[in-house]
């Protein structure tokens, strides 16, 4: 795997970068300059490898804002998420990464304050579009949230339930995609005797791989997870990052983490986000490696955040 | 690199000047606050312990006492008490069961109307006890001859070795007149003396007991079903005719028409009330035939037709098991009969009846209700001003006093509501009120306003523990909000609902006030639920236990025997009110092993 990512990397032409982000770079303590600047509110330019755009894009961003009520929480985002990768979310805490997230399958039309400006396109399908039916849109993606949250009723049930509220009733094929979203979700062989049980009755990771296998289920265009693995040990967070890793080429994913190792184990591409704004975006390979801008190897390495 | 040492720098420098503070005074002072504070009491909370504690104890105390009293004063009225037979000093004999005893003042020109034997010992026990004279009530019963129920027998009265109890003392429950306390003399059948030896005549009276049972068990059906389909039927007659005249006028045809029926039904119906009253007619001579002469306690003889007995025991005789089987066959009439006397003896049953089959209506009108309101609310009301001020309202409506709702009930259901159902298709009976008056359907709805506060507010709550991720899982899902309510909410929050639904079913349950407008009676005729189509009668008027009560302890006539059935009553409404609760809490039990599972 790791020499794929390399041949990968190399086949990327780097995109030169604006010259007064090189600039800001070189000047000694220009990362504290940088971060100081977008605190201070300036619209500072993302830095966006050429390397993603090496794929077509299943998911794209453009121009998106979102507040809060008053305050604006996301500013002008424009990233694509390549088709069949893995594309990690990294940032401090509250840097407008879940939002981000929730802003994709408009979960956070629940919230009566949020306003958004911009829009996104699934495969090219307007997201934010005026006739679109979201709940068309969310069976076309699927989610998996920090915690994990298995419905009060069985295991079975669990899994086929993005199938039953389409009012699927075959039986067999309702046992057909709940086989083959546990396989997919390696949680198969641990339930297949007990699918009846309560899916409470589960361990955490095993819920969590539920969760997994549900959001698979209807065979989403695109899978989002938030912060997946963030209230599990490391045993299951293993489990988890194997399946992400089996699952890429199949599915495209966006994941959100707060864990360094792990968005440089199971993603192919990171974005790295500050206070609501895109700073660097780019294969992880060359991120963690070779980033060109000084606050994300800080960040990466440590030193803040 | 350099950010980092700056950091570390900073800290350092904090780091060093902080063993320097905080001055010497400041110290000073905060070592007095701490010596001062240590033998504060308030400070080591124990008033505060007492107080709280004893908050408890007095609030324990003021239930248990409550219970206790319910339960012990309701549980033994029913037990069989020894006879006893008092003679006093002037010669006049008391047979009875004695039901209380206390001491009073007697009135100072009370000693001199005594007989000199009476005053010499009332004196010596006033100056033996201070002042107080001890009396005795007894339940001496024969109204018929005494014209009283109860009798106060004053201890000086008693003459000596005044007290017995008679070994053939028989309690005689009847249908009428109240108790009869006397021994058998004689057993007659029809007017020839049979036996006359007591043990001879109470086997008689054994023997024969379970046919005249039977038989007046046969005629009360006679008279209550019969003669009720038979009153049915002509009564529909005659609604049909007058129908007939609202819809096309005196002297059309089909007035004529019915008018004809009417009267051939009539002419039928009267046949058959004929034969039915000879029949009844039949079985009571039947049950006259056998009578036992009982002699009382003062020498009258009294014969008692075997029919007009509901229960007869030799009260002296008794051993453990026959006075349980007293006890039981009791507790069984009270249940399972109904009420006679006024209400003071007998049973409950179509109170007991009413009751359940009320709040069972009323439970069925204020969940769905109740549900859906909390649903609108929680789930797709906009947070707001008016959304705020409904939720006050509710929660103000739950403090309105029940009474309130019971007059609101009268006027809007009853007399508008009732009175139109009745304009529009009832109004053959009229000026007769059909729903137009207090029923089991208005005091449903009048009693779920009055509880739909409580289930609002506990589906709310439980509506608003529902997590937010179950919901967000749902919807990134691609469910619809109905779906997820459906499919989630609603399982997860069902427990919730049930308790809030219990809580109103208890509350309705006991509530009296609002009923005594809209539709609980002294004595209903017919149960509102019966096997005559449509078998829900929802504008029958109905009994109630809690109103029971009340009639039993305020508008009794014989009030000391009703002072015991009160308590009864009360112990039976306590504990349907707590199986009720019961359930509940058993309930949300379960369902909550259900849904709480495995949650980490």
């Amino acid at each position: 795997m790791r020499e794929k990512r390399d041949m990968e990397t190399q086949s990327i032409v780097t995109r030169p970068s604006p010259p007064d982000a090189v600039d800001l770079r070189r000047r000694p303590g220009s990362g504290e300059n940088r971060l100081a600047a977008i605190a201070a509110g300036a619209a500072v330019p993302a830095d966006i490898h050429a390397g993603v755009f090496a794929s077509p894009a299943v998911l794209d961003i453009e121009n998106f804002n979102l507040w809060y009520g008053q305050k604006q929480a996301l500013f002008d985002l424009t990233l694509p998420i390549p088709r069949g990768k893995v594309t990690a979310l990294i940032g401090p805490s509250g840097c407008g990464k879940s939002t981000l997230l929730r802003s994709v399958n408009r979960l956070n039309d629940l919230i009566d304050s949020v306003r958004i400006e911009g829009d996104m396109r699934l495969n090219g399908d307007s997201i934010y579009g005026r006739s679109v039916d979201v709940i068309e849109l969310r069976r076309r993606m699927g989610m998996v949230f920090q915690k994990s949250n298995p419905f009060p009723m069985s295991i079975f049930e669990n899994v086929v339930y993005p199938l039953r509220i389409d009012g699927e009733r075959n039986r067999n094929v309702l046992q057909e995609v709940c086989e083959r979203s546990l396989r997919g979700a390696a949680l198969w062989d641990e339930v297949r005797d007990r699918l009846g049980e309560s899916a409470l009755g589960l361990s955490g990771g095993q819920q969590q791989r539920l969760c997994i296998a549900r959001a698979i289920a209807a065979e989403p265009e695109v899978l989002l997870m938030d912060e997946p693995c963030s209230a599990l040990d490391p045993i299951a967070t293993a489990k988890i990052e194997e399946l992400i890793a089996a699952l890429r080429g199949e599915y495209s994913i966006l994941i959100v983490t707060h864990n360094m190792q792990q968005a440089s184990r199971v993603s192919d591409d990171t974005a790295f986000m500050y206070l609501g704004r895109l700073i660097e975006y780019g294969p992880t390979v060359e991120i963690f490696t070779r980033p060109h801008l000084r606050e994300t190897e800080d960040y990466i390495t440590g030193r803040f955040g | 690199m350099s950010a980092g040492a700056v950091t570390t720098g900073l800290a350092g420098d904090r780091a060093a000047g902080d063993p320097a503070a905080p001055p010497l005074a400041s110290r000073q002072r905060r070592a007095a606050r701490r010596a001062r504070s240590a033998v504060t009491l308030l400070a080591q909370g124990e008033p505060m312990l007492w107080l709280t504690g004893g908050g408890l104890v007095v609030a324990g105390a003021m239930i248990v006492g409550l219970v206790a009293l319910i339960v012990w004063q309701g549980a033994l009225t029913f037990w069989p008490a020894p006879v006893v037979s008092i003679t006093t000093a002037d010669g006049r004999t008391v047979w009875g069961e004695i039901t209380r005893r206390d001491v009073f003042k007697p009135d100072p020109s009370l000693m001199g109307s005594l007989a000199p034997q009476a005053r010499a010992a009332a004196g010596r026990e006033l100056s033996a006890s201070g002042g107080r004279l001890a009396r005795r009530l007894v339940r001496s019963g024969n109204f018929e001859l005494s014209g009283e129920h109860f009798t106060w027998v004053s201890d000086y009265e008693i003459a000596p070795d005044g007290e017995a109890r008679p070994r053939w003392a028989l309690v005689v429950e009847r249908r009428s007149w109240g108790r009869f306390y006397g021994e058998p003399v004689a057993y007659l059948e029809d007017g020839k003396v049979v036996a006359t030896d007591a043990a001879a005549v109470w086997r008689a009276v054994r023997s024969a007991q379970p046919a005249v049972l039977a038989r007046v068990a046969r005629q009360r059906d006679l008279e209550r079903r019969e003669m009720d389909r038979l009153n049915t039927r002509v009564e529909k007659a005659r609604l049909a005719v007058r129908q007939a005249e609202l819809d096309h006028g005196r002297d059309s045809a089909a007035w004529r028409q019915a008018v004809a029926a009417a009267s051939r039904i009539e002419t039928a119906m009267g046949q058959a009330f004929a034969d039915l009253t000879d029949r009844i007619d039949a079985l009571k001579r039947e049950n006259e035939r056998s009578v036992v002469r009982l002699r009382t306690g003062d020498g009258r003889e009294a014969d008692l037709a075997l029919g007009d007995i509901v229960r007869a025991y030799p009260a002296n005789q008794l051993d453990g098991a026959a006075k349980w089987g007293v006890y039981l066959s009791r507790w069984r009439e009270f249940l399972a009969d109904e009420p006679r006397e006024a209400n003071s003896e007998g049973g409950v049953f179509p109170a007991i009846f009413g009751t359940i089959v009320m709040t069972l209506v009323m439970s069925a009108l204020v969940v769905p209700f109740g549900v859906l309101a909390a649903l609108y609310l929680r789930e797709y009301a906009k947070t707001g001003p008016l959304v705020a001020a409904v939720r006050i309202s509710i929660n103000n409506l739950a403090g309105v006093p029940s009474i309130v709702f019971g007059v609101v009930g009268l006027g809007f259901f009853c007399y508008l509501a009732g009175g139109a159902i009745d304009q529009a298709f009832f109004a053959a009976r009229l000026p007769n009120p059909t729903y137009g008056t207090g029923g089991l359907l208005w005091a449903s709805l009048t009693l779920a306003l009055l509880t739909l506060p409580v289930v609002i507010v506990a589906t709310e709550e439980a509506l608003a523990a529902v997590p937010g991720s179950l919901r967000e899982g749902s919807y990134a899902c691609g469910a619809s909000k109905w779906q997820t309510i459906q499919r989630i909410v609603l399982p997860r929050a069902l427990p919730g609902i049930m308790t809030g639904a219990i809580l109103a079913m208890a509350r309705g349950a006991g509530e009296v006030a609002p009923l005594m407008l809209v539709g609980a009676v002294k004595l209903a005729p017919e149960l509102p639920l019966d096997g005559v189509a449509p078998f829900l009668h929802p504008e029958r008027s109905f009994m109630h236990l809690g109103f029971h009560i009340y009639d039993l302890g305020f508008q009794s006539q014989n009030s000391e025997a009703a002072k015991p059935m009160v308590f009864t009553t009360t112990l039976l409404l306590v504990a349907i009110i707590t199986g009720l609760n019961l359930a509940a809490i058993w309930l949300r039990a379960r369902l909550r092993r259900r849904f709480a599972a495995g949650h980490f």
